[in-house]
């Protein structure tokens, strides 16, 4: 197996204090590795996406340790933690998080103009984010005149333009019906082909595309299964 | 890519930014019709002093303005043309007289006694020439001030002291800030509709031989006659306007009209972008997930507020410049130059670059996190 470009060590997370205190994580171990695509599953409130959260470096756990590509995220600032991020992880939001102003295309350059990217490839490479996910056609569009299925791809059109080593998708096909969550499924067990992706999702119609299923709950990793092993 | 989106998010919020445009609009009118209206007065209060063939001034101890110097005692002119590096000194002979209508009202003005070359020859002159003061009985007047004066141009007579004048030519734009219209004449008869004596004289202009340093005439002039003051050009300017401007009171209350367009209009600019940050507050979470540096996210707010500076800035020089046409002629004239049309554009950038700090104060305290829960 490929090493490890995403790795949680005992991630804890504690919310709250006193008698409202909640153990969101209980020590998880965790890693993530290119060219697989990870389903993380668990009932509401297990911990999913504050695990989630916690290993794209938007949120510093209580205790444990992160390592994204190799370097420990522990004692990083807000400004560090961005620069993290920029440079390794792509994001895929359950509700898109489109800018409603901007077009397809102009969505998915934001991440390159983010990175200080201003050269003249970058129309270029957000064109081809765009074919990559099969929307080309509607680079034009502004969010508000796209499908639920047409923006998650251009979500995870934009969350590919960069070229990080990993793709955190929360709940990518939960506000899709079943053809457009299929088609959604279907570009990102793609992507996992070069890629760690990590899909958290309740929704069974993701079970097929699983390279590996881990199971949460309380808080705490109750299970693993490789489906196609 | 920052320009486009701080664009499209104002545009977004379109009743909102027609909101802050009229909003910024209004307060820079406010200021420039308040800072307009402080120059136009300056320039009013200045203008005999500024347009004063003259360096330095002689008057007598604690003159505050122009209009307002007494006579001096006599025998400086002599004194003064005895001093090293003087080259003239001219007379000017100036009073508060009565000036009667010819429907016998009467009105009070300024009498300005100058000579027909030097001194303070009227300019500006529409009807008639300078030398018109030769005229037995003789005075020029300034067209805006007709009405006032009880006369309709040029061969009107009326009366300053029970003894005829006759309106020989007319200036245009030359008014007082005290309302008090100017009467030009020349000295010998100003002296004799006052009662003063044959070279009595209320200031005397000096003019500096070529090549010669002007503080050092000043000095020694200062040490020839130490009963008199001997006031640089410019000082005697500042003086007058500082006088008539904060000792009335209307300098102050113009400056406060413009500091409170100011204030009004930060607000109204900082409102606008608070609201309008927490409206794109999501928008911003993402921008700070995806790994927009800070930096980044202000600078999408600094450019909102530019944007919103420059096009307000635009409307209200527009109207501005209505304002400038509109009150050219009027008692109360708005002037506005290149050097204060530049200090608005930056007080209108500054204004809106600082009721952006609210906005980035928000942006500031966003977690990321925030777009997972959404």
């Amino acid at each position: 197996m490929t090493e490890a470009v995403l790795e949680g060590k005992g991630v804890t997370m504690t919310l709250g204090e006193g008698a409202a205190q909640v153990h969101a994580l209980r020590g998880v171990d965790i890693a993530l590795h290119p060219g697989e695509l990870t389903l993380l599953m668990g009932p509401s409130g297990s911990g999913k996406t504050t695990l989630l959260s916690i290993l794209g470096c938007v949120l510093t756990p209580s205790d444990g340790t992160v390592m994204v590509a190799g370097r420990a995220t522990r004692r990083l600032g807000g400004e560090a933690l961005a620069a993290m991020r920029r440079a390794h992880i792509g994001f895929i939001f359950q509700s898109y998080h489109l800018f409603p102003t901007l077009s397809a295309q102009e969505n998915v350059e934001l991440v390159l103009d983010v990175r200080g990217e201003k050269n003249g490839s970058v129309r270029k490479r957000a064109r081809a984010a765009l074919a990559a996910v099969g929307i080309e056609h509607k680079s034009a569009a502004l969010p508000a005149r796209l499908s639920g299925g047409e923006q998650q791809r251009v979500a995870i059109a934009r969350a590919l333009v960069g070229n990080p080593s990993i793709i955190l998708a929360d709940e990518p096909t939960a506000a899709l019906d079943s053809e457009n969550g299929h088609a959604v499924m279907e570009v990102l067990a793609d992507v996992a082909k070069e890629r760690a992706v990590m899909v958290v999702t309740h929704d069974p119609r993701t079970l097929s595309f699983a390279d590996r299923i881990v199971r949460i709950e309380d808080g705490l990793i109750i299970g693993e299964e490789r489906p196609r092993a | 890519m920052i320009f486009t989106l701080a664009l499209r998010n104002l545009f977004h919020d379109g009743i909102r930014f027609v909101g802050t445009l009229i909003g910024i609009g209004f307060a820079i009118i406010l200021v420039t019709i308040q800072l307009g209206l402080y120059l136009g007065f300056s320039r009013q209060i200045t203008a005999m002093v500024d347009h004063a063939d003259a360096d330095l001034w002689i008057v007598r101890k604690g003159t505050k303005s122009f209009e307002q110097a007494s006579v001096l005692d006599g025998g400086e002119r002599q004194l003064a043309l005895s001093v090293e590096g003087v080259a003239s000194v001219t007379p000017l002979v100036v009073s508060f007289l009565e000036w009667r209508k010819p429907n016998g009202e009467a009105t009070t003005v300024v009498l300005v006694g100058t000579p027909l070359t030097g001194g303070l020859s009227p300019w500006n002159v529409v009807d008639g020439s300078p030398a018109d003061l030769a005229i037995p009985d003789g005075v020029i007047v300034d067209r805006t001030y007709l009405d006032e004066l009880g006369i309709h141009g040029r061969g009107d007579t009326a009366q300053i002291e029970n003894r005829t004048v006759r309106v020989a030519a007319l200036t245009h734009g030359i008014r007082a800030f005290t309302t008090t219209p100017y009467v030009f004449i020349t000295p010998d008869r100003a002296r004799s509709l006052i009662g003063y004596g044959n070279s009595d004289a209320t200031h005397l202009l000096v003019r500096i031989a070529p090549g010669a340093n002007v503080q050092a005439v000043q000095a020694g002039l200062q040490a020839r006659l130490p009963d008199v003051e001997v006031v640089a050009q410019d000082v005697f300017s500042a003086r007058s306007r500082n006088y008539w401007l904060f000792s009335t009171g209307a300098g102050f209350a113009l400056i406060a009209g413009a500091i409170l367009g100011i204030i009004v209009g930060t607000v109204i600019v900082a409102q606008t972008l608070y609201a309008s940050t927490k409206d794109h507050i999501d928008e911003f979470a993402t921008l700070r997930a995806i790994g927009a540096t800070s930096r980044y996210i202000h600078k999408v707010i600094l450019c909102q507020a530019l944007i919103s500076a420059a096009i307000g800035f635009s409307l209200a020089a527009l109207a501005g410049v209505g304002v400038v046409y509109g009150t050219q002629d009027s008692v109360l004239p708005v002037v506005v130059t290149t050097p204060l049309l530049a200090a608005l554009l930056l007080l209108t950038v500054l204004m809106c670059v600082v009721s952006a700090m609210a906005a980035i104060a928000k942006v500031t305290r966003i977690d990321p996190a925030m777009v997972f829960a959404r």
